[in-house]
């Protein structure tokens, strides 16, 4: 298949999932005639119609929980929540009743919810925002998000025929990565790839860092440096088995995201990390990621962001380190 | 504007069977189509959960359950709307519906076990096609409306009762389900039982305005009435689901009540509301007036009364030993037993881990 970029592979994916089965249906804010803000549903309901791909009023909360009322009906919602800083409103519908419906009645809840999320794109306020710990905190809900073309097309089939809740973050600064993907190829959720093979420093990153993460194993190799670089591809439920086996190779670690890294996501990647390789770490396991202040104006993201060089020195330092 | 409301009023056919006060009148009172035999059914449902009401704040003040929040004085919503209900339509209640959810069937002593500290949701909603009590207030209502959208897609004449207290429609899910309804015809009728209180606050310090009157903001008719009338509540849900039925889209209906009882067990209503209201609700009684009324039909006589009564009794006494005997699940499967339909690996182990902690203590 021809390279496409994450912004269709998506796509394809989505079409893919209407056509095979009746009872998914795609809704959202300006996800209809549009196609969404960032084309992602773009010419959906023109091939499966009104009924199958609609437009919502302009209500986060009520998005979410007309998907809860429509799963009990048997269907399969996959809604748009439109921006990563809009989802506020939708969470008490997401952490009270999506993630806990089924514990709560037995009855499943099959429900993808799509998120772009990341900055780097220059946007006003709320655009740019990193909220998967909220997420990831919650015990019933799946959070995935994948780095490329591939696994966005891969992941998101095996998100939506999950039965269960998946929250699906589109790192939305990589919707224009380019690459062949494979619709064949299955990516199942709880399952971390080596993105790049190493043996100096594991670098663990996901979704819009992966890409970060790969450029300064690029540059890093050009001074000796060797870095692996996984790419965790499912926050919860979380593959420490893929992390450890790099971990026991480089016995050095550095966990990168974009959220701040205060109660972040990496303090559970580098707390597991601490604890079940206390014995084989050559130097701390350091965290990287955005500063624990409000996402800046978009003058100062490249500031607040980690970047190459910032992974850099953290390889460095975890390589100096005793 | 004046003619979006006219459209709204054309639209709407409870207008007949209710005077400007909301009393069903007599006219449409005479057209109910009930037989002696479910007129009796009524007046016996609404005694049976009341006495189960008052068994389960015993068994509060007993220690036997956690917390109990009494719908007292609310029966006539409870029986009148799950009597205008097919047993196919859905259900979405909040946390005080334990009335409704007897008359649809599911065992009482079930249900005590989510306030016994058991269990979150005792019953599959699929087969009692009423959905698990909501604890969050008014976010059930979106689901319901969800619930509707989805009977629309799949062109079944299934309706839903989504069900509220006069709190709920101050917050925002409320109004966004309300214009959801609105915006895609859902088949979905809004009932709010208006009680006076949401825990202290009373109703004109809870709501500016007049919450039947939203309706029309929304796109649909709605109408207050009497809530403690029986036969009432059960006319307007029963047109207000026809209607929906026919693909005529939401309607609101908001019966007025009052809730006798404290907000739950853990509450002081001494602390905010007078003897004197609850005095003057007391003589508006629900189920002594409906006595009254089918007395004079002739539809009931002294021994019905006491059958009732008796058998309301022994229905009480079998929830309160079937309950007190009820065995206590294991832990490992009541935290994680329910929790994913495909659960991850690292949540086995977890799971593995706790139940091994538990072997020999």
């Amino acid at each position: 298949m021809e390279a496409v970029t994450m912004a269709k592979a998506i796509n394809l994916s989505l079409r893919d999932a209407l056509t095979r089965d009746d009872n998914i249906l795609i809704f959202g804010e300006d996800v209809g005639a549009l196609g969404g803000v960032f084309r992602i549903t773009d010419g959906l309901q023109k091939a499966f119609g009104d009924e199958r791909v609609f437009d919502t009023p302009l209500a986060e909360s009520s998005i979410i929980g007309v998907a809860v009322g429509l799963a009990l009906r048997g269907f399969r919602p996959v809604p748009e929540i439109q921006f990563d800083g809009f989802i506020y409103p939708a969470f008490e519908q997401i952490v009270s009743h999506v993630a806990k419906y089924r514990n709560r009645s037995g009855v499943p809840m099959p429900i993808t919810i799509r998120v772009p999320f990341g900055g780097h794109i220059g946007a006003v306020e709320h655009h740019s925002e990193s909220p998967e710990a909220y997420f990831a905190h919650t015990a019933g809900l799946k959070v995935v998000t994948p780095s490329t073309p591939g696994d966005a097309y891969a992941l998101l089939q095996t998100a939506i025929d999950d039965p269960d809740p998946v929250i699906f973050f589109e790192p939305k600064a990589r919707y224009y990565l380019k690459e062949e993907i494979d619709p064949a190829a299955r990516v199942p959720i709880g399952k971390a790839r080596v993105a790049q093979e190493g043996w100096g420093v594991s670098v663990i990153a996901y979704g819009p860092t992966v890409s970060i993460a790969l450029q300064a194993a690029k540059t890093a190799a050009t001074e000796n440096i060797s870095l692996e670089v996984i790419d965790l591809r499912s926050l919860s439920p979380l593959d420490m088995d893929t992390v450890m086996a790099s971990v026991r190779k480089t016995h050095r670690a550095v966990v990168v995201h974009e959220a701040p890294v205060f109660c972040g996501f990496g303090a559970e990647v580098a707390a597991r990390i601490s604890h079940d390789a206390f014995d084989l770490l050559e130097a701390p396991v350091a965290r990287l990621g955005g500063l624990n202040a409000p996402y800046p104006p978009a003058r100062y993201e490249k500031l607040y962001l980690p970047d190459v060089d910032r992974i850099l020195q953290a390889a460095d330092a975890a390589l100096a380190y005793g | 504007m004046a003619d979006v409301v006219r459209v709204v009023a054309a639209d709407d056919p409870l207008r007949a069977l209710f005077s400007p006060a909301g009393e069903l009148t007599a006219e449409a009172r005479s057209r109910l189509g009930m037989d002696a035999a479910a007129l009796r059914e009524l007046y016996r449902n609404m005694v049976l959960i009341r006495r189960a009401d008052q068994e389960a704040l015993n068994l509060q003040r007993q220690g036997e359950l956690g917390l109990w929040g009494q719908f007292l004085g609310q029966e006539a919503i409870h029986v009148g709307a799950m009597a205008a209900l097919r047993t196919t339509d859905w259900v979405f209640p909040s946390y005080r519906e334990f009335g409704m959810a007897m008359v649809r069937g599911i065992d009482p002593a079930d249900m005590l076990t989510l306030f016994r500290g058991l269990s979150h949701g005792p019953w599959d909603p699929r087969k009692y096609h009423f959905a698990p009590l909501a604890i969050p207030v008014a976010t059930q209502v979106p689901h319901a409306v969800g619930f509707a959208m989805g009977c629309r897609l799949k062109h079944s004449d299934e309706v839903v009762l989504s069900t509220f207290g006069d709190g709920a429609t101050s917050e925002g899910d409320w109004h966004e389900a309300m214009n959801f309804a609105g915006v895609f015809k859902a088949p979905v009728v809004f009932l709010c039982q208006n009680n006076g209180w949401a825990i202290s606050v009373p109703l004109s310090k809870q709501t500016a305005g007049s919450i039947v009157e939203r309706a029309q903001g929304y796109g649909f008719p709605g109408i207050r009435i009497d809530g403690n009338d029986v036969l009432g509540v059960y006319a307007a849900v029963r047109a207000a689901a026809d209607r929906a039925r026919q693909g005529e889209g939401p309607y609101l209906i908001e019966a007025v009540t009052y809730r006798m009882g404290a907000h739950t067990s853990s509450d002081d209503p001494t602390r905010y509301r007078t003897d004197n209201e609850l005095q003057a609700w007391n003589a508006k009684d629900p189920i002594a007036r409906y006595k009254t009324w089918l007395e004079q039909q002739g539809i009931i006589d002294a021994g019905t009364v006491a059958a009732i009564a008796d058998a309301a009794e022994t229905a009480a006494q079998a929830m309160r030993s079937r309950l007190t005997s009820m065995a206590v699940p294991p832990p490992g499967e009541a935290i994680f037993g329910r929790v994913y339909s495909n659960p991850p690996e690292s949540f086995l182990l977890e799971r593995e881990e706790f139940e091994s902690s538990l072997e020999g203590s």
